[in-house]
């Protein structure tokens, strides 16, 4: 029985439902017990992803636990969910922060705490659809409508710049995807069918793929973000809530790159390929440059914004070198890096988001210059966070360094000089990530109230604990996260590698 | 000669009869309250919507000398616009009875609007065609002017009705040049005419013309002019109104000119339609950014949303028109729900006005602040609403027609649009209000806005049914 259940669709609705439901319910009435409806939910979505991850048989590049339904019949558009290795660890990935989100981040909204977590909910439903959609439009219609939740989170629960923030946010990701809306209709139209694997196997021209290629990056630039397009994030990131925050770096930003893989390299292979080279030199900006701009920053989530970027050029770095690499393996290799690059830093940028608004909670200032010395009075906190910034840093052992150093490896076969350039990260990323650390956790106390802080309380330990866990696990065995995506990868490979023109 | 077989008019003649009767009955009638009017009006409307679905043509009937056509586009469109009319008259309840506009004649002029918009899609030549649209527009130019001691309305209605009766003489004189060129009323005709002889210059002068008068009536820039003020100066509920049945119908207008007349001279309106939809998008988004009146702002985005609208039926095919009707009832369902809501928030007499008197709205009322969202967002065109599909529908159809440049601008476009509609949204729930207090709506104005929000989520997860319903209306092109 348990075999016909649509849990792709389940992973979908159930938290978009339940997150309707919070929100016409009795609100902060019963506020106890719709946050333990909610967690109940989001436990039971997490079980179902996992239950998938179980399921998920690593000896076939098709799609798995396929649905499909008609939608909209007159213009092929259906309603078709499939999940492969690359999706599968993302939606994991998505439903472990709603879980951690609504555990760990309700506490510290003061106000109107129903919405929130009815927010929280549709949004974790929408972006599993992001991940899901095997349709364009129905990808497109997740892909946006995830903006309006997290618009009116960083609205209603930012802070006090939150405004200013909140609509460059949503302007700017508007602004890419709707060039990515023409691209997707244009091809739709030409393939008669509006499905993703109907668009990576049509033939497109040159100059079509050209076009297509960059309304693909406008989108997907933005969502990651790279360099120049990235400025929302630092202001979004550091006007958001702890739980949007989280959120907001720990999946949204792998919708980029989740798209660059899923459109871009497949779709657009030899436009991909010709512009290459201007992706690869936007990457290393993004890790070398926006390194430095890290180390500069004396706010620490804005702090922790920068380093998001820089991890991320990894991503972009790993999923566009390819271009440049003959072997095979090397390639594989480079997706593979991007791929858990991707996954590691959604744990760690989300413990690093969680572990600030634990600070924040306690003293109401994000000023690195503010604290000092939190290691006397918040011991456990001081080590869980020791841990994160050393993943953050790309320590070995921890899940930061996979990422990081497959791309490094798989760079070097290309050219030695973009090896050069984004190996630097381990110097940029070890300073900004411990000079940080210095600065909070040790020293002598700012001020009287660093030496009356309370350290972690179960709450904010477990959620801790548990990324802490999975970011060793994920740094010590990275394989098993490989074998799941490996199929997948070379499936992409092969798709990129063969041209789309002259067919 | 055959006596005609008017059964095929049952629905025009019905409404008439109606009218009249409600007009006698209202004569008589003591009630200050006009109760009864308002129910007959309702029950008249609701009546003759029937009587179109019973007798739905499946194929095109050329009726009556054929001046009058009867085909799956008429009755869609009729039944739609009557639809959104028994919409707007419950929105208009609530609003017209504590300002004490409450003549009989407000709900009458309603049902011979009505009845010459049926009139105007069933139209087979341009008498009919004119008929039709003077029947409409001269209710509609009473309606404006209905709140007598109010100066704006007064000067909305001397501006529309001035406005309105040049742009008709510039139909009128089209329709004269065609007629000289063409020695033809009918619209098969003429386009028969077209099809054998090369459109001479005077035939294309009057074409420009009727192009003007067609611009003019979807408020389509440069011949929006009217719009804000009209828009501003009416009784809120007269604006519900002119921004949702009127367009569908001048929607119908339009396809049996351009699709049954003109489709023969297909290159020489385009371009013209392109321009119209171009600086509409342009001035519409652009100037509304800068509004603080929530009327004005709400017609400037109707400017450009008729940009949007337009792109679809400047392709001059079957699917162009099809995403075109879906535009413009998507539209109209949204315009219904945003001036709905802007009654809905009014308190006694007083309008609501700027932009300011909705802040916190999303807190102290959070109900109607979660509407307005939802309206206005779909108005933006986001997913899941029935906006966004409005929107994919008119880039599907001018990619289509191998106009990419225009499918890229009207994006660039969205994206300006979504600034003040998004502002709306950051007001209701971003800002914190200096007062608090409960709205209390009455029921009809509860049941209206329901309906209006519910069909804009409802459409914009299950939008199907809706685009078969508007492909199959243009079977007959």
């Amino acid at each position: 029985m348990l075999e016909q259940l649509p849990v792709l669709s389940l992973l979908i609705w159930l938290p978009l439902l339940s997150g309707v439901l919070v929100l016409l319910g009795p609100g902060d009435k019963l506020l106890t017990w719709t946050q333990r409806f909610a967690i109940a939910i989001s436990l039971v979505v997490l079980t179902l992803s996992v239950w998938i991850l179980i399921g998920f048989s690593t000896s076939t590049t098709e799609f798995q636990f396929i649905e499909r339904g008609e939608w909209i019949p007159s213009l092929n558009i259906s309603y078709e969910l499939g999940v492969d290795g690359i999706a599968l660890p993302l939606v994991v990935l998505t439903c472990l922060i709603n879980v951690l989100v609504l555990c760990g981040s309700t506490a510290s909204i003061k106000f109107r705490k129903t919405q929130f977590v009815a927010a929280t909910l549709l949004m974790t439903g929408c972006m599993n659809g992001v991940f899901l959609a095997q349709d364009s439009i129905l990808f497109y219609v997740f892909w946006e409508s995830m903006l309006i939740p997290m618009f009116l989170m960083i609205g209603i629960w930012g802070g006090p710049n939150r405004i200013y923030a909140t609509l460059k946010f949503f302007l700017y990701t508007f602004f890419g995807s709707i060039f990515m809306l023409v691209a997707l209709i244009y091809m739709g139209r030409e393939a008669g069918d509006f499905s993703i694997q109907a668009l990576q196997e049509m033939p497109l021209s040159e100059t079509e793929q050209k076009w297509i290629f960059w309304a693909f990056l406008i989108a997907f630039a933005v969502k990651i973000p790279m360099f120049p397009v990235h400025t929302w994030l630092p202001d979004a990131h550091v006007e958001a809530p702890t739980g949007g925050s989280v959120i907001l770096a720990a999946i949204m930003l792998k919708m980029g790159g989740y798209g660059f893989l899923r459109f871009s390299l497949p779709v657009t292979p030899d436009a991909s390929d010709t512009y290459a080279m201007i992706l690869i030199v936007l990457s290393l900006i993004a890790i070398v440059y926006i390194g430095f701009v890290a180390i500069a920053q004396t706010d620490m989530k804005k702090l922790i914004a920068y380093s998001s970027v820089a991890h991320m050029g990894f991503v972009t770095l790993g999923t566009f070198v390819i271009a440049k690499l003959a072997s095979a393996d090397a390639q594989s290799m480079a997706l593979q890096g991007a791929m858990v690059q991707m996954v590691s830093h959604g744990l760690i940028s989300g413990a690093l988001f969680f572990s600030i608004g634990v600070l924040y909670d306690r003293l109401h200032t994000r000023q690195i210059s503010d604290f000092g010395g939190v290691v006397n009075s918040m011991p456990i906190f001081a080590t869980l966070l020791m841990l994160f910034i050393f993943a953050n840093a790309g320590l070995p052992g921890t899940s930061g360094f996979v990422g990081e150093f497959f791309v490094i490896v798989s760079s070097f076969q290309a050219d030695w000089r973009i090896a050069l350039f984004a190996a630097l990260t381990l110097i940029l990323g070890a300073a900004y990530s411990l000079w940080f650390y210095k600065r909070v956790i040790f020293g002598k106390a700012a001020n009287e109230k660093i030496e009356r802080l309370e350290d972690v309380n179960t709450r904010e330990k477990s959620v801790l604990v548990v990324l802490a866990v999975l970011i060793i696990a994920l740094g010590v065995y990275p394989q098993f996260l490989i074998d799941i995506m490996q199929p997948s990868i070379e499936q992409l490979l092969e798709l990129s590698s063969v041209s789309k023109l002259g067919g | 000669m055959v006596p005609y077989n008017l059964m095929h008019l049952l629905p025009e003649i019905f409404l008439l009869t109606a009218g009249c009767v409600i007009l006698l009955v209202d004569v008589f009638s003591k009630d200050l309250d006009r109760n009864l009017t308002y129910r007959l009006s309702q029950l008249a409307l609701l009546a003759t919507a029937i009587i179109c679905m019973v007798q739905f043509p499946s194929v095109q009937y050329h009726l009556y000398e054929r001046h009058f056509i009867l085909d799956p586009m008429a009755g869609i469109i009729k039944i739609s616009v009557i639809f959104l009319t028994m919409l707007a008259l419950l929105f208009a309840r609530p609003y017209i009875l504590p300002r004490r506009i409450l003549r009989g004649e407000y709900y009458l002029l309603h049902l011979f609007a009505v009845l010459g918009m049926m009139v105007l899609v069933s139209g087979g030549s341009l008498l009919t065609l004119y008929l039709g649209l003077e029947l409409l527009s001269l209710s509609l130019y009473a309606l404006v002017a209905m709140q007598r001691h109010s100066y704006r309305a007064a000067e909305a209605a001397v501006k529309y009705f001035v406005m309105g009766a040049i742009a008709s003489g510039f139909l009128l004189y089209g329709m004269s040049l065609v007629y000289g060129v063409t020695q033809q009323i009918h619209l098969t005709d003429i386009s028969n005419y077209i099809a054998t002889n090369d459109p001479n210059l005077t035939l294309r002068f009057g074409l420009v013309f009727i192009v003007v008068a067609i611009g003019f009536k979807f408020g389509a820039v440069p011949f929006q002019m009217w719009v804000p003020d009209v828009y501003d100066g009416a009784p809120t509920s007269t604006t519900a109104f002119l921004s949702s049945a009127p367009k569908v119908a001048a929607f119908g207008f339009m396809v049996r000119i351009f699709a049954y007349g003109f489709i023969g001279a297909l290159v020489d309106w385009q371009g013209l339609l392109i321009i119209l939809a171009c600086l509409s998008m342009l001035i519409g988004n652009i100037v509304a950014l800068v509004q603080n009146n929530l009327k004005r702002l709400l017609a400037y985005s109707a400017i450009a949303h008729m940009g949007y609208f337009l792109l679809g039926a400047l392709t001059g095919t079957a699917e162009g028109f099809a995403a075109s009707f879906f535009y413009i009832l998507a539209y109209s369902i949204m315009s219904l729900g945003g001036f709905g809501c802007l009654i809905y928030l009014g308190k006694g007499v007083e309008d609501v006005k700027s932009l300011d008197q909705l802040k916190g709205l999303g807190r102290s009322n959070p109900w109607g602040g979660l509407l307005i969202s939802v309206l206005f967002l779909s108005m933006a065109g986001l997913p899941p609403f029935i906006g966004f599909w409005a929107k994919l529908e008119v880039f599907l159809a001018v990619l289509n027609a191998g106009f990419v440049w225009l499918a890229v601008f009207a994006a660039v476009m969205s994206i300006i649009g979504l600034f003040y509609y998004l502002k709306v949204v950051k007001v209701i729930f971003f800002d914190e209000s200096e007062k608090e207090d409960k709205i209390v709506a009455v029921r009809g104005l509860r049941l209206g806005l329901g309906i209006t929000s519910l069909s804009v989520v409802a459409l914009g997860l299950f939008p199907g049914k809706l685009m078969q319903l508007c492909a199959q209306a243009f079977e007959y092109l």
